[in-house]
């Protein structure tokens, strides 16, 4: 792999940038792989990553039946933070911001890792008790967090209307100094290219159409492209994993939902941190670029159509104007939706399944890029040794069954 | 946007006007008391989830605010049927498959979403790197 530098740059200039090096092979598929993963979106990609670089397994193959990184991780809104309640939840988040802090270095891939901090609102009396209650869980757990009341939160944000006119005054925030966000494709293309480079096969155009299961072991995938044994596979398909868990004989407690996001025109700075509202039910940041980047919540229907409902784009237009009235005129340029995979407790599965051999990593919902270089890292050490990861364990499917929920919709719930 | 035919007002109304409640038939355990912790947390947790035919509750929650049923396609979102509360589907996955076997046409996979990813479409692309 060549790498990345300034000085690269320079000597590549003096060929008009005509002779860089593709950032990864299109290899044929093999006959036989230690560890098959299924969809190449920046978790899949990450865990291929660490199961080269980490555990030295790198006869593995990324299935990928589109193109890589194109589908949450192209489609969400990038913010990045840990400020989880539960114990479980914020050591698996926070696991993935101290990986987050050294990434760009680490693929040598520039992520645009930007801690410029997250917001989040509270515009009633419970909902501070709640940030309250949260901001302490978190120092608890070492994660940065602070309350802030309405003064604070408008020094940080001048543009945010803090004022009493408010339908939803701003009554103060909890304040996460080390969350921000990072460029998503990036992500996915950085770790493509690392694991790429320690001879992980990334296989794109290739669909699995089935597993192979023999006395409920799983021992390869069939896909369009012919079928690849593997005494490990990892199914790492957001939105689709239910689709996958059909084939292989088995349900999943997820929810597949469209989750759309916006983004503006492009226009001069104007908001340097990433504020999020639970209450008035929307959140936002500004890109490098110069758009607004919007979201908002999911549309109630399970779907798999890629794209959002009108009322939803309209009900996120109009929180976001609630708390900034000074974007009312702002034009939007582009909406795109994504499948989320929703858990009834709005956690995580990273899990053995009842295939041997076969593991899942779903159930983000609507905040799984944050926890792209974390997912991957605990689920290579889960792939690697067959046995979930210590951060990984709390994370089970038996937790529908046992009753040891994660329930962490006051952190994850709306705010992506 | 979702023009959607309430089975009790016999109108077609908006979107807005309903609320999706999730998968529909539903049995709870009849007898909940007695049931074991496997059969409780999937009549909780666990649903179909499918890319296809979906059997799913609505509430007309800003009309007549009864309950009734869609079914609907997931992926190209095709509403094809609506049923009053205890009624059951006359549109299934099954029967779909069953027209389309007479009728001869293919089913629709309704899966398949990469441009150049079936395999017939293998002439295509074999057509297109020539």
């Amino acid at each position: 792999m060549q790498r990345y530098s300034g000085f690269g740059l320079v000597k590549h200039a003096l060929n008009h940038h005509e002779n860089w090096q593709r950032q990864w092979r299109n290899p044929t598929p093999k006959k036989q792989y230690d560890i098959v993963i299924v969809g190449g979106g920046g978790h899949g990609l990450a865990t291929a990553y660490y199961l080269a670089k980490v555990h030295n397994i790198t006869n593995v193959a990324v299935i990928e039946k589109g193109w890589l990184g194109g589908g949450n991780t192209a489609r969400n809104t990038t913010i990045v933070r840990s400020n989880y309640l539960w114990d479980e939840a914020a050591a698996l988040f926070e696991h993935s911001m101290k990986l987050w802090e050294g990434l760009s270095q680490d693929i040598n891939y520039n992520v645009m890792f930007s801690q410029r901090g997250v917001l989040n609102l509270g515009h009633t009396l419970q909902d501070m008790r709640d940030i309250q209650r949260r901001v302490n869980a978190n120092r608890l757990n070492g994660i940065d967090g602070e309350v802030l009341d309405a003064k604070g939160v408008q020094e940080i944000v001048p543009i945010l209307d803090c004022s009493s006119r408010a339908r939803y005054p701003v009554l103060g925030a909890s304040w996460q100094p080390r969350g921000g966000v990072a460029r998503h494709d990036a992500v996915a293309w950085g770790y493509a290219r690392a694991a790429d480079a320690l001879g992980v096969d990334l296989l794109q155009n290739t669909e699995v159409t089935g597993f192979k299961i023999r006395d409920g072991r799983v021992y390869g995938v069939h896909t369009n492209r012919g079928d690849i044994e593997a005494k490990t596979v990892g199914c790492v398909a957001a939105g689709n994993s239910g689709v996958l868990a059909k084939m292989a004989g088995f349900k999943l407690p997820l929810e597949s939902h469209p989750l759309q996001a916006l983004v503006s025109e492009p226009l001069k700075p104007v908001l340097d941190t990433v504020v999020m509202s639970n209450h008035v039910h929307g959140y936002i940041s500004q890109s490098d670029k110069g758009d607004l980047v919007i979201g908002a919540g999911i549309d109630g229907y399970v779907g798999y159509g890629q794209r959002g409902s009108y009322p939803t784009v309209e009900h996120t237009l109009q929180a976001i104007v609630e708390m900034f009235p000074i974007f009312s005129r702002v034009r939007m340029n582009r909406q795109w939706g994504g499948i989320v995979d929703t858990c009834p407790d709005a956690s995580p599965i990273l899990s053995a399944t009842p295939v041997k051999g076969m593991f899942f990593n779903c159930g983000w919902g609507t905040g799984g890029f944050k926890a792209t270089p974390g997912s991957g890292h605990v689920f290579a050490a889960t792939l690697a040794k067959g046995e979930a990861h210590p951060l990984a364990a709390p994370f089970s499917i038996d937790r529908f069954h046992t009753g040891a929920l994660v329930d962490e919709h006051g952190a994850a719930g709306v705010a992506h | 946007m979702f023009h959607i035919y309430c089975p009790y007002c016999e109108e077609h109304r908006e979107e807005e006007e309903f609320h999706p409640r999730g998968q529909a038939h539903l049995q709870r355990p009849a007898d909940p008391e007695n049931c074991s912790d496997k059969e409780w947390g999937d009549y909780l947790f666990f649903r179909d989830n499918p890319r296809g035919i979906h059997h799913e509750l609505w509430v007309h929650s800003v009309g007549c605010r009864k309950f009734f049923n869609i079914t609907r396609h997931t992926a190209n979102y095709e509403i094809l049927e609506t049923y009053k509360m205890g009624e059951r589907p006359s549109i299934t996955a099954e029967t779909l498959a069953a027209d389309e076997r007479q009728s001869g046409v293919q089913a629709a996979s309704g899966g398949w979403q990469t441009v150049g990813a079936r395999p017939e479409d293998e002439a295509l692309n074999t057509e297109a790197r020539a």
